[in-house]
């Protein structure tokens, strides 16, 4: 039976606009501050795990600046999931027994960045030539569907109401509406405005339903993580051992295959696999949750995975929204940190991040948007492509 | 008569225009691409599926926000096309939430979408509303 890993340290960077911070510098700020949060130096590391999906930086551009020790590193890229990958790589080194203590690091630099996807159009060739996998003479993006995330995902919670029903432009505007609501208590957070439904509803039409704040925001930031096995931390201090959080299950998986899930992107199929997977592994059900940080890229995402990660019964998101279970006051708090809409999401730091959010509060230390006696959290990140990443995350005994 | 070519590999043009897939012999999944082997069970012989050209709309989003070059609002979506999915935008309808519908028949069309410098006109295809009342 591998060992238990514990995160002994974690931290993100403040989200937003970092003028003056190139990625060197938040990967730097971030990886400092787990260790200085774990009291271990780059000494007592063994892995680095390393995520930047735009690639402007690697791995070991980040020891040049803080610690060459001769360690292996992981250059890992998952789309949107690739801090949670960083993560579970030094998991897995730690569990396999290869070392005892690992570091995870995800950066993004962001601001600004406009459109990920689809956000350029080449114009057609002066004679039609066919090309790659589709044969196509020329770009299928607007001609053939969408590329755009926002519409992608847009598509993906009109595809959830019409099969559940319920959902509606003011449904998905009201989940936005609970995000940026909660972000007001976030100093981390990117974007610390509340916003009225109106205001919401009213902004710029991205991809129908979602309009601008119901889309993640763009934005530059980085967070890191130290974990380390069972046996060495009983060997470290009182101190460390109790803010120490459990990380009671440890997943990712990808999409298997089915029907359509090459026209759409599935999102519903992995996280629902990785959520079974998390909740075996770590012994608990999402009544146990105190609270949940899940990937809402896009509001209407964040609909379609109150189902997804069993929070609610198959076909009730709609209906569990309404009850109010997942506002900081519900339940079932989902997206305590503002959430993607308004913490922001600097893609490689997000699965980091949002373990972060959860360890903080699982510790006591979530300040004014602390959810009481919070003993069991769980973070959750999707990576189109795709991929899933799901932890559990639970307070420490000592 | 104008040289015409499909706007991608599986529109299949001429007096009945229709989407063709690579239909795996051994579990029967469908694919639009190129393929190597199948998805679903690892097979690798396929064998050509033509598709309805009647459907209904699975999901859409209307695109308001798109590259420079890509006239918006547009309406993109995904269409069952008898059990096979289908990505295509919806035209011959208002860009909004009123007129465009989940679950609502759509038919395929073709039109051009340009001319080459050789003088062929490449076809592309969207799918049209099947009735028009109401």
């Amino acid at each position: 039976m591998a060992e238990d890993v514990w995160i002994l340290g974690i931290t993100m960077t403040k989200f937003g606009k970092r003028p003056n911070d190139d990625a060197l510098d938040l990967a730097s700020e971030a990886a400092l501050g787990a260790l200085a949060d774990a009291e271990v130096s780059m000494r007592d590391v063994g892995i680095l795990g390393f995520g930047n999906v735009m690639r402007v930086v690697e791995g070991q551009q980040l020891q040049k600046q803080i610690g060459q020790t001769g360690i292996p590193v992981f250059n890992v890229s998952n789309a949107c999931a690739t801090g949670a990958t960083a993560l579970r790589a030094a998991v897995m080194a730690i569990k396999a027994g290869e070392t005892d203590c690992g570091l995870a690091v995800g950066v993004e630099k962001l601001s600004g960045a406009g459109l990920l996807t689809g956000g350029s159009r080449s114009s057609d060739a002066d004679t039609w030539t066919r090309k790659g996998r589709y044969g196509a003479v020329a770009s299928v993006d607007g001609r053939i569907g969408t590329e755009i995330m926002p519409g992608v995902f847009a598509q993906i919670g009109q595809e959830y109401g019409h099969r559940y029903g319920g959902a509606s432009f003011e449904l998905f505007a009201r989940i936005s509406e609970k995000n940026h609501a909660h972000s007001t208590l976030n100093p981390m957070a990117a974007y610390q405005k509340q916003m009225s439904l109106e205001e919401i509803m009213g902004d710029v039409m991205i991809a129908y339903p979602n309009t601008r704040p119901m889309c993640s925001a763009n934005c530059d930031g980085a967070a890191a993580a130290v974990v380390v096995s069972d046996s060495k931390l009983k060997t470290l201090s009182l101190s460390q051992q109790r803010r120490a959080v459990k990380i009671s299950a440890s997943i990712l998986t990808s999409d298997p295959y089915e029907e359509g899930c090459q026209v759409l992107p599935n999102v519903n199929t992995l996280t629902k696999n990785a959520a079974a997977m998390a909740y075996e592994q770590a012994g608990v059900g999402p009544e146990d949750l105190d609270l949940v940080e899940l990937h809402d890229c896009f509001a209407t995402a964040e609909l379609v995975h109150y189902d997804n990660l069993g929070l609610c019964e198959e076909g009730g998101a709609v209906d569990f929204f309404e009850s109010g279970a997942t506002w900081r006051t519900g339940t079932t708090p989902v997206n305590v940190s503002g959430g993607l809409e308004s913490k922001g999401h600097p893609i490689a730091a997000t699965g980091i991040a949002n373990i972060w959010e959860v360890a903080t509060h699982l510790r006591g230390e979530g300040g004014a948007r602390q959810i009481e006696g919070a003993r069991v959290g769980l973070a959750h990140v999707i990576g189109l492509g795709s991929s899933c990443g799901v932890h559990i995350l639970e307070r420490s005994a000592a | 008569m104008t040289e015409q070519i499909s706007l991608v590999d599986y529109l299949v043009l001429g007096d009945e225009p229709h989407l063709v897939a690579h239909e795996c012999t051994a579990c029967g999944a469908r694919f639009f691409d190129r393929r190597n082997a199948c998805a679903e069970c690892s097979g690798t012989e396929f064998r050509s599926a033509d598709i309805p050209t009647e459907g209904e709309l699975r999901t859409f989003t209307i695109v308001a926000f798109a590259a420079p070059g890509i006239p918006v609002p547009f309406v993109a979506g995904v269409v069952d096309c008898g059990g096979t999915s289908v990505r295509a935008n919806v035209v011959d309808v208002e860009p909004d939430a009123e007129h465009v519908q989940l679950g609502m028949k759509v038919k395929l069309k073709t039109f051009p979408i340009g001319t080459d410098t050789a003088g062929t006109e490449a076809i592309g295809f969207a799918f049209a509303p099947l009735s028009r009342e109401g």
